[in-house]
């Protein structure tokens, strides 16, 4: 029962902008430019970038503090594997939890089991076997990993047709080649089928890693994506309350060019971008 | 029928694929123009504070206003949120206010306390009825008749041609409140 009301408010975020904040301040920033949720961290990955140290959940008196400012929906973090955030996190009576990269693992072979919690999860995935793995696991959404904190989005793109090329293969595929390709993702069989079944995922996709302008969130809209994370993007830009309402715009109106052009105007410095050949480490390559 | 769905976030997709399973066309809705030449409208669920600013945005509060005063007009769970006339708590001003209803919103609490149940739906029996950080309708104004009830609370209403309900239809794959809805009168 929990896996249908769990899906279904990931159905509702559809078309929206989940925005990274680390504040009640900032949560209210989001909350009034149309964020659909908020996800509530100690730090934004581009800070988590550059400080370095282990990264884990935030403390609980930070998340109850945003829980209280805003009415959308609250999200948080916890490391891959850290049960016992997460168990924390559902004691806590947020929404949503994210079995996130961003953080330093917990654990480096397993996630957690999703299926024990009442709380529904979001996890990354770079590929559609690595997200079938999490759906398997009892993720009620995923999103790519991009590459969080670089504001390039070079890395969600890669993940996002990486899942829709591996999606067209499936799809036309005769059932008797099903299995095989379900080994080569290293998918569970029954959710290969139903993949093919349904000609899409079983669970709302969402973009996030990287996304730091209107034109990023709608190029992520265009390829396929149900909606965006925006991470560091907003609140390390020049003028954080703008781009966010811009970034929300355009993730309505991500095929309406002109309006695109209307909403990119003056939006003042976007966030400073970073090479992913040049960085010491990549979050992508955590959990598989 | 040529049926619009307030295309701005949310549950968008399922309300189209119910409306046109019933042979209606299907329209998305996201600037003012495309509300010529609808028959209805459905305001799905999503978020209700991210539909208010960006029906702002872009000019559409006004013509969606104009339009669901004088035609057939469903919301769900946040579209039903946006129809109130009074939503607590009261510090938030009404969106299109045309429903005279109070409405809570997320009356039951987080996530956590998301529910599902069935009951009777405007005479269709054994509904399932998804409720997914809901709001209530806390008091209706005398023009507004109960369309269902669940566990003593209500859960659907309406007011001539405007249908308000705290519950998704389109979560599931059933499609007779959506038929009622659309069926000519």
């Amino acid at each position: 029962m929990r896996t249908g009301l769990n899906r279904g408010l990931a159905e509702m975020l559809k078309g929206g902008v989940i925005m990274d904040v680390v504040n009640a301040e900032q949560a209210l920033i989001a909350e009034a430019a149309g964020a659909v949720a908020v996800m509530a961290l100690e730090r934004v990955p581009a800070d988590i970038r550059k400080q370095g140290g282990v990264a884990r959940m935030s403390d609980p008196e930070l998340i109850i503090a945003i829980k209280e400012a805003v009415s959308i929906p609250v999200m948080a973090k916890v490391r891959i594997g850290h049960f016992v955030e997460a168990q924390i996190l559902e004691a806590l009576r947020i929404d949503f939890i994210d079995e996130s990269e961003v953080l330093t693992p917990a654990d480096d072979q397993y996630h957690i089991d999703k299926h024990r919690f009442t709380i529904p999860f979001v996890c990354g995935a770079r590929n559609l076997g690595e997200a079938l793995r999490r759906i398997g696991e009892g993720a009620a959404m995923v999103r790519t990993k991009g590459e969080a904190g670089t504001g390039n989005v070079v890395e969600a793109v890669r993940h996002m047709r990486a899942v829709q090329s591996e999606m067209r293969r499936v799809m036309l595929a005769p059932d008797e080649e099903l299995m095989t390709i379900a080994k080569e993702l290293g998918a569970p069989f029954p959710l290969v089928q139903e993949v093919k079944k349904l000609g899409a995922l079983p669970v709302v996709n969402f973009a996030a890693g990287g996304i730091a302008t209107p034109a990023d969130a709608a190029l992520m809209m265009q390829l396929g994506c149900d909606g965006v994370f925006v991470g560091s993007g907003i609140f390390k830009s020049a003028d954080p309350a703008r781009r966010a309402a811009a970034i929300v715009q355009a993730t309505t109106h991500f095929k309406d060019a002109e309006r695109l052009a209307h909403i990119s105007r003056g939006l003042g410095e976007a966030m400073p971008g970073l090479e992913i050949a040049g960085l010491t480490a990549t979050y992508a390559q955590r959990g598989h | 029928m040529r049926v619009g769905v307030l295309a701005l976030q949310g549950a968008v997709r399922e309300h189209l694929r119910a409306v046109k399973r019933l042979g209606h066309t299907g329209v998305e809705v996201r600037l003012p123009e495309q509300l010529e030449g609808l028959d209805a409208i459905i305001l799905p669920g999503g978020e209700s504070t991210a539909m208010r600013r960006l029906l702002d945005k872009v000019g559409l509060l006004l013509p969606l206003k104009e339009f669901v005063l004088s035609k057939l007009t469903l919301g769900t769970c946040a579209g039903a949120i946006l129809l109130a006339k009074r939503i607590e708590p009261s510090l938030e001003a009404p969106v299109l206010g045309v429903l005279d209803v109070t409405i809570e919103r997320n009356a039951y609490g987080s996530q956590l306390d998301s529910f599902t149940c069935r009951g009777d739906v405007a005479g269709l029996p054994d509904f399932p009825l998804v409720f997914i950080r809901a709001p209530r309708f806390a008091a209706l104004g005398p023009n507004v008749s109960v369309l269902a009830s669940c566990n003593g609370q209500i859960v659907g209403v309406r007011a001539g041609h405007t249908w308000a309900l705290s519950f998704h239809p389109e979560l599931t794959e059933d499609l007779r409140l959506h038929e009622m809805f659309l069926r000519p009168e």
